[in-house]
């Protein structure tokens, strides 16, 4: 009887493409000049063409254009570019770590650089950025030492959460950055408490916040946007819709083909954008900033983007999903149209970026040496295990005591 | 009779059940098209159909509401949490929902739903990819709560579980799905070779509820379960003293004839488990075993357990109950 029951009346959803298919995805009928800007103090209903539209300022040519055209500087542009391509470069730094055992694990960005980079840089310092592993670029944006990420991603003696979590699970306070939780979804609801925690203390702090495609299908996902829009809360709620989790397409997180739209029935403007259009990303983001600055509310955004590479170290989505269905995404490459735009203004050339790659490459390898220095995980030095027993409770009550008497008799013998 | 390690015969259970009922249906996040993140569903979707194992969207909360609600009008739903470390946004589900059901409906409603996920330590996960949570579920009545060693136990208690009509938590070990674990990260053994890989294509069942004899001595009783079981086999054969194992396999309910069996044999005890050790399933042991064999007590019952800590990332080693503290466990309880 095995699988001729096909007339079983039960819906099950597919991928658009599975290994062996050939990639085809339709052209984006979406241009830069399709949208207007809206009112600060638009209603959610006023959003829907937004929501259901797409927000790009790069056109199919690269060039920029429509009146979400943020008028960034050259000099701005330049550094989002080198953001990105620090990170790109980065991560594949780190996935050769994690292939040669100096690494447990890793996760990269590929495709997605855009994203946390350009938002980060649309925010202004104070604001508290809540993330998933996906968006580790805006450190960078923050301004953390690329040793102290490495010696986090080994979890090496200088690890600042001292070896305690799985690589990426970055920890930065003095950026803002509030460490990152493998169960995904938590951090959405969770960053409304921190925005109404800035809004009690009268403060002009915003959150932004990053969900998956896939994690929106938490109960997390739908708590956020009820208290956010209840309360009014001044957060920046992203659902960053890159196709794939794991080996779960988007199709299986929502019954429509759009996460943006699924903000107006909350209450809450709700817009999508070209997540891989550095200038769109940089626009929408600024002007969520604004509004929940003004004391308007939250926003709700789909970036809509690609995963372009696999979920993780542990993962090949050559099982699953088309080896090259990356290349046949109408969106293209965040780094590289950024660049091509540059390029087109006069503001940049081949070579300029070859030699900015390549002092990328230089900066990364140098951390890289100086990171190890400190232990790597093939061969220590670790932490110290005494790190599994602090910061259990503020102090450790009797029975952590003892255990952690009974540990080091084993350990030390 | 074939050599299966555990991600196989995880894999021969459901084929064997999805076969044998066609109310069995298996879903979960990447279980469908993939097979599943650890491969454990891995071909099933071909076989079997997709309306028959399917992906889920990522909601632990709707994967277990749903199977309770396809549970309750008829089918027999076996749904996996990825990691046990993500079963907490069905918590309310599990524990409110599906253990009561029946006897809150005064029996007119059940829910025969398996709730399979991979558990437990020793792969370098961190918090979130290592917790051993069973105490989390023994403590709820109406759940019945198992958790397997091996690849023959494993298909034998599966089959059990997705045949029961109450709801059954199903811990898989994770780090003995491709080897057993003898506490030693550089050794790394598969199930070659192993009595307990030898595994039936067809359908069989252990009983849910009763124990297995992983070893059988004279001085003391050593209970474990999970990955733990293989780390007191090594922590035995190093103590040199003669033991009988106790693989406990099911914890809730769990078998007291072959606990009260062995104590009355050796007077002793030590009980191991990975999870933290206030509130662990080994409480619960040490509580009975003093009610029923007190007087058949030599010395006093020994807990070897992780600590009361979240479960670390690089330094895992010293988290673990390793054989060194199982076996100088096992020697104190010689001591009088």
């Amino acid at each position: 009887m095995a699988g001729d029951s096909s007339d079983i009346p039960l819906h099950i959803p597919d991928a658009p493409h599975r290994p062996g298919d050939e990639s085809e995805f339709t052209d984006w009928p979406w241009k830069p000049e399709d949208l207007g800007m809206l009112e600060m103090d638009c209603s959610a209903e006023e959003s829907s063409e937004h929501a259901t539209g797409l927000v790009r300022v790069l056109g199919d040519d690269n060039s920029a254009s429509g009146k979400w055209n943020p008028n960034l500087s050259p000099e701005d542009l330049k550094m989002g570019l080198e953001y990105m391509l620090r990170l790109r470069i980065f991560d594949d730094r780190m996935m050769k770590m994690q292939r040669t055992g100096k690494l447990s694990f890793y996760m990269r960005s590929f495709g997605e650089e855009a994203v946390a980079i350009a938002q980060t840089m649309a925010l202004e310092t104070q604001d508290w950025l809540f993330p998933t592993y996906r968006q580790p670029g805006a450190q960078f944006v923050r301004g953390r030492d690329m040793v102290s990420m490495i010696c986090h991603c080994i979890g090496n003696e200088e690890d600042n959460v001292k070896g305690r979590q799985m690589p990426v699970h970055y920890t930065y306070k003095e950026g803002r950055f509030i460490s990152v939780s493998s169960p995904v979804g938590t951090q959405f609801s969770q960053a409304v408490g921190v925005a109404l925690a800035s809004r009690y203390k009268d403060l002009d702090e915003v959150t932004i916040t990053w969900i998956g495609d896939g994690a929106s299908a938490e109960g997390d996902y739908h708590y956020a946007l009820n208290f956010a829009a209840i309360f009014k809360a001044p957060v920046i709620l992203n659902v960053v819709n890159n196709q794939w989790a794991i080996s779960t397409h988007s199709n299986f997180a929502s019954g429509l083909q759009n996460f943006a739209i699924r903000g107006i029935p909350y209450g809450i403007p709700s817009i999508r954008v070209d997540g891989n259009d550095f200038l769109a990303l940089f626009s929408v983001t600024r002007w969520a900033r604004e509004r929940a600055s003004m004391g308007l509310g939250p926003t709700h955004i789909e970036v809509l983007t690609y995963r372009a590479g696999a979920h993780s170290s542990s993962d090949d989505p050559s099982r699953y999903r088309p080896h090259d269905e990356n290349e046949y995404w109408p969106g293209g490459d965040p780094i590289d149209r950024l660049k091509d735009h540059l390029i087109s203004i006069g503001e940049w050339t081949e070579k300029d970026h070859d030699e900015l790659s390549e002092k990328l490459d230089s900066e990364v390898m140098g951390a890289y040496k100086e990171a190890v220095k400190f232990g790597d995980l093939a061969n220590g030095p670790y932490p110290s295990s005494d790190a599994i027993f602090t910061e259990v409770y503020e102090t450790p009550p009797w029975h952590l005591m003892e255990q952690w008497e009974e540990m080091k008799k084993w350990r030390d013998e | 009779m074939p050599n299966m390690n555990m991600v196989e015969s995880v894999n021969s259970a459901l084929d064997t059940m999805l076969s044998n009922d066609e109310d069995v249906i298996i879903f979960g996040e990447d279980v469908g098209y993939f097979g599943g993140v650890f491969r454990t569903s891995d071909g099933l979707q071909e076989k079997f159909g997709k309306h028959r194992v399917f992906d889920s969207p990522l909601s632990e909360g709707g994967i277990a509401a749903t199977a309770f609600g396809m549970g309750i009008n008829g089918l027999r739903p076996v749904v996996e949490i990825q990691f046990a470390d993500y079963i907490f946004p069905a918590y309310d589900q599990i524990v409110n929902e599906m253990a009561k059901v029946r006897h809150r409906s005064g029996g007119e409603f059940w829910c025969p739903v398996t709730i399979r996920t991979p558990a437990g330590g020793g792969i370098r996960g961190g918090h979130h990819h290592s917790q051993s949570p069973e105490a989390q579920f023994t403590h709820t009545p109406g759940l019945k709560v198992v958790y397997c060693s091996t690849p023959y136990n494993a298909k034998g208690l599966l089959i059990s579980a997705i045949e029961d009509n109450d709801p059954v938590i199903f811990f898989e070990p994770k780090r003995c799905y491709r080897g057993p674990f003898y506490g030693d990260p550089h050794n790394v053994p598969t199930w070659g070779g192993h009595p307990e890989a030898e595994v039936p294509e067809s359908h069989y069942s252990i009983p849910l509820g009763q124990a297995r004899l992983a070893l059988e001595g004279n001085d003391c009783t050593v209970i474990a379960w999970g990955a733990m079981v293989h780390v007191c086999e090594q922590a035995i054969k190093d103590s040199g003293i003669s033991c009988d194992l106790i693989d406990l396999q099911t914890l809730v309910p769990w078998d007291k004839e072959a606990i009260e069996e062995s104590i009355s044999k050796t007077g002793r005890c030590v009980i191991v488990h990975e999870a933290p050790k206030t509130s662990g399933f080994g409480a619960e042991m040490v509580a009975s075993i003093q009610e029923r064999c007190f007087w058949s007590l030599e010395s006093p019952i020994e807990r070897v357990t992780g600590w009361d800590t979240p479960f670390p990332h690089t330094t895992e080693w010293d988290y673990m109950p390793g054989p060194d503290r199982i076996a100088a466990a096992i020697a104190k309880t010689q001591e009088n």
